[in-house]
C-alpha cells in the first residue's frame, strides 16, 4: 500500500529550478534509497516531503501523503503529518538535539504532541525507546544533556524521536555520514532491525553508494536535481543504465578495492 | 550559543549525571552582589526605620559634616542625609525594577515577533527599534513630562520604553540566532508549532542573555532616575532621589562636599555592583561557557 507518492515534483528559488520533475512512490515496508552528490537537491527533497522548505522556495507538483495531496496544505495540516506519518533524521545528531534540554524530553515531545500523553506516561514511553534503540541505563540516561552522550548515542536519540509516534514514513538524511565508521555501522544494523520491527517505509538519504546499497532494496540516483536513474538495487548495481550511475558504480568499487587490499583483513 | 559544543563531541563519553553546574565560582558575581545587597540592604530597611522622619530638620545643625547623631552629615535645611540616602534607595531599587519590568514585557514580545514573523514584519521591528534606541531616553522623558507632568509613574514609563529598545533587539538577535538552529527544524519535522517551539526551545536558550540584560539595564535606569531627578524630571519632591540630593547640594558644594560626595557614590555603588553582577550571572549561566569549564572538568 503507498503511503507516500510524489509526482512531478519541482522545487524552484527565485524561478531558477532547483529540483526537477522528481516521482517515485514508498511503499509500507518499501526500502529506497537517494542517491547523489551534495547539490543534487536530496535534502531538498527530503525537506519537501515534509512541507519544510527554506523561506523562498516554492514546489510544485503532488506530495500525496495516505491519499491525501499535501503539496499545497497550509501548515497547521502539514504540522499533523510531521511526527505522525512521516519523520526524518538528520545528518549531525549534536545540532539536530535542543542542548539545553534532557534528551528524554525531547524524545518526549512528539510523544505528548500527536498522542497527547500527559508527562510521566510520555516519560515512561521515552524510556521504552532507548531501550528499544539499545542505549545504555535509559533511566539515568533521559536525564542526560545532548554534550553529556557520544555521538551515536545522539543519533540513537534522533531515531528513538523520529520513531516514537510510530510514523509510517522514515526520511534519513544522510544519518551516519557525521558518524566514524564503526559508529556508523553499529547505526545502520539499528535502522535495518527498527524498521523491520516497525515496518516503517525508509526513505535512505546519501551520497556513500556502499551504504545505501547495504540498506535499500530499490534505488534512486540523483543528479542537477533531477532522478536519472530508479530501480532495483541489484540492477542499477549491475547494470547502470545512466553514465552518472555508471560512474558512482565504479568508484565505489574502486574505492572499496583501495580499502581492502590483497583479502580485506582492514576494513575499518 | 551558535555551533555549540563541537569541542566537547570526543571529550565526554558518558553520563556524567550529577550535575556540577556552579563549578567555579567567578569573583564579580561575588563582589556585585555585596554591593548590590549593601543598596538593596538600604533600601529595604528604609521600609521600616530610618534614622529621622524625612522631613525633621535640624536647625542648628546645617551643612553640618559626619557624626555620630548625622552619620552622613545634614544638608542646608539640616535634613539627616543618611535618612534621604536610605531613601533614595528605595526610590532608586522601586524605579530600576518597575523600569527594567517596563522595558520586558514591551521588549521580548516585541524581540520574539520580530525573530518568529517573517521578513516583513521583522524589518518593521527593526526599525521602530531603531528609531526609539536613536532617540535619547532623556529627551522622551522630557516631553512625557511636559505633558503628564513629573511622576515616578512618567518616569519609569520613559525609562522603560528607552531601555525597552534595546531588550527587543537584543532579545530578536538571539532568537533569531535560535530559530537558525537545526534542533528548531528538528522540532518542526516532529510536528511542533511555532508556540511550542517559542516556550520549549526559544526561550530556554536565551533567558539566560536575557537576564544578564536585565541586570545591566537595571543600571542604566537607576543612572537614568538619578539624571532625570537631578534635572527636577523624575519623582517630584518630597519623595527623596539620589539625583535630586546632588542637585540640592551643588550650590554648597564648597562647604559639604560630602553632600555631593555620597549621593554620587551611591549611584556608582549600585550601578557597578550591578555591572559586576551582570558580569558574574554571565560566566555563570552561560550554557557554552559552563559545558566548556564541565569538559574540561574544571
Amino acid at each position: 500500500m503507498t503511503v507516500l507518492e510524489t509526482t512531478g515534483l519541482s522545487i524552484a528559488l527565485d524561478r531558477e529550478p532547483l529540483v526537477r520533475d522528481v516521482s517515485f512512490a514508498l511503499d509500507t515496508r518499501d526500502r529506497v534509497g537517494l542517491i547523489g552528490e551534495s547539490g543534487s537537491g536530496k535534502s531538498l527533497t527530503a525537506l519537501a516531503l515534509l512541507g519544510l522548505l527554506p523561506a523562498g522556495m516554492r514546489a510544485s507538483g503532488r506530495i500525496v501523503i495516505d491519499g491525501r495531496d499535501y503539496l499545497g496544505a497550509p501548515d497547521r495540516q502539514w504540522r499533523r503529518v510531521r511526527g505522525r506519518t512521516v519523520s526524518i533524521v538528520f545528518q549531525e545528531p549534536l545540532t539536530a538535539l535542543d542542548p539545553l534540554m534532557p534528551v528524554g524530553r525531547q524524545i518526549a515531545g512528539p510523544l505528548r504532541l500527536h498522542q497527547g500523553l500527559n508527562r510521566s506516561d510520555a516519560e515512561r514511553r521515552a524510556i521504552e525507546w532507548c531501550e528499544r534503540v539499545h542505549l545504555p541505563d535509559p533511566a539515568r540516561l533521559v536525564r542526560a544533556l545532548p554534550h553529556e552522550i557520544s555521538g551515536g548515542q545522539r543519533q540513537r536519540v534522533a531515531l528513538a524521536m523520529a520513531l516514537a509516534c510510530r510514523p509510517r514514513v522514515l526520511i534519513a538524511d544522510e544519518p551516519t555520514t557525521a558518524l566514524d565508521v564503526t559508529v556508523q555501522a553499529q547505526i545502520l544494523a539499528l535502522l535495518d532491525e527498527l524498521i523491520e520491527e516497525t515496518g516503517v517505509a525508509l526513505l535512505f538519504i546519501s551520497h556513500d553508494l556502499p551504504v545505501v546499497a547495504g540498506l535499500a532494496r530499490h534505488l534512486l540516483v540523483m543528479r542537477d536535481g533531477r532522478l536519472v536513474e530508479s530501480g532495483p538495487v541489484d540492477d542499477v548495481l549491475r547494470r547502470p543504465r545512466s553514465d552518472y550511475a555508471r560512474q558512482l558504480v565504479t568508484s565505489a568499487a574502486r574505492v572499496t578495492r583501495l580499502a581492502r587490499p590483497a583479502g580485506g583483513g582492514e576494513d575499518r | 550559543m551558535s555551533t555549540p559544543l563541537i569541542d566537547t563531541v570526543d571529550a565526554v563519553e558518558t553520563v556524567d549525571a550529577p550535575a556540577r553546574r556552579r563549578g567555579a565560582r567567578s569573583p564579580s558575581l561575588i563582589v556585585g552582589s555585596v554591593l548590590l545587597l549593601v543598596i538593596v540592604a538600604l533600601a529595604v530597611v528604609s521600609l521600616v526605620w530610618t534614622p529621622y522622619p524625612l522631613d525633621h530638620t535640624d536647625p542648628a545643625a546645617r551643612l553640618a559634616g559626619p557624626s555620630a547623631p548625622h552619620w552622613a552629615g545634614t544638608d542646608r535645611l539640616g535634613r539627616d542625609q543618611f535618612t534621604q540616602l536610605m531613601l533614595g534607595a528605595r526610590t532608586a531599587v522601586w524605579i530600576g525594577l518597575s523600569s527594567v519590568a517596563v522595558a520586558f514585557v514591551i521588549g521580548v514580545p516585541l524581540g520574539l515577533l520580530a525573530a518568529a514573523a517573517g521578513r516583513f514584519v521583522e524589518n518593521a521591528v527593526i526599525g521602530v527599534i531603531d528609531i526609539v534606541i536613536a532617540f535619547p531616553t532623556l529627551l522622551l522623558a522630557m516631553l512625557l513630562v511636559t505633558v503628564y507632568g513629573a511622576s515616578t509613574a512618567v518616569a519609569i514609563s520613559a525609562i522603560g520604553i528607552g531601555v525597552s529598545a534595546e531588550v527587543a533587539r537584543l532579545t530578536r538577535i538571539s532568537a533569531s540566532r535560535v530559530f537558525t538552529q537545526d534542533y528548531v527544524l528538528a522540532a518542526r519535522t516532529c510536528g511542533t508549532g511555532p508556540l511550542m517551539i517559542l516556550v520549549r526551545h526559544v526561550l530556554p536558550n536565551i533567558w539566560h542573555t536575557l537576564l544578564v540584560q536585565a541586570t545591566l539595564a537595571f543600571g542604566v535606569a537607576v543612572i537614568a532616575e538619578a539624571s532625570l531627578s537631578y534635572l527636577g524630571l523624575g519623582t517630584p519632591p518630597p519623595a527623596p532621589s539620589w539625583g535630586r540630593m546632588l542637585q540640592e547640594a551643588q550650590s554648597t558644594v564648597a562647604v559639604a562636599p560630602w553632600n555631593v560626595l555620597l549621593p554620587g557614590l551611591a549611584v556608582a555603588v549600585a550601578v557597578i555592583g550591578v555591572n559586576l553582577l551582570g558580569d558574574g550571572l554571565r560566566e555563570v549561566l552561560d550554557p557554552q561557557l559552563r559545558t566548556r569549564r564541565r569538559a574540561t572538568g574544571r
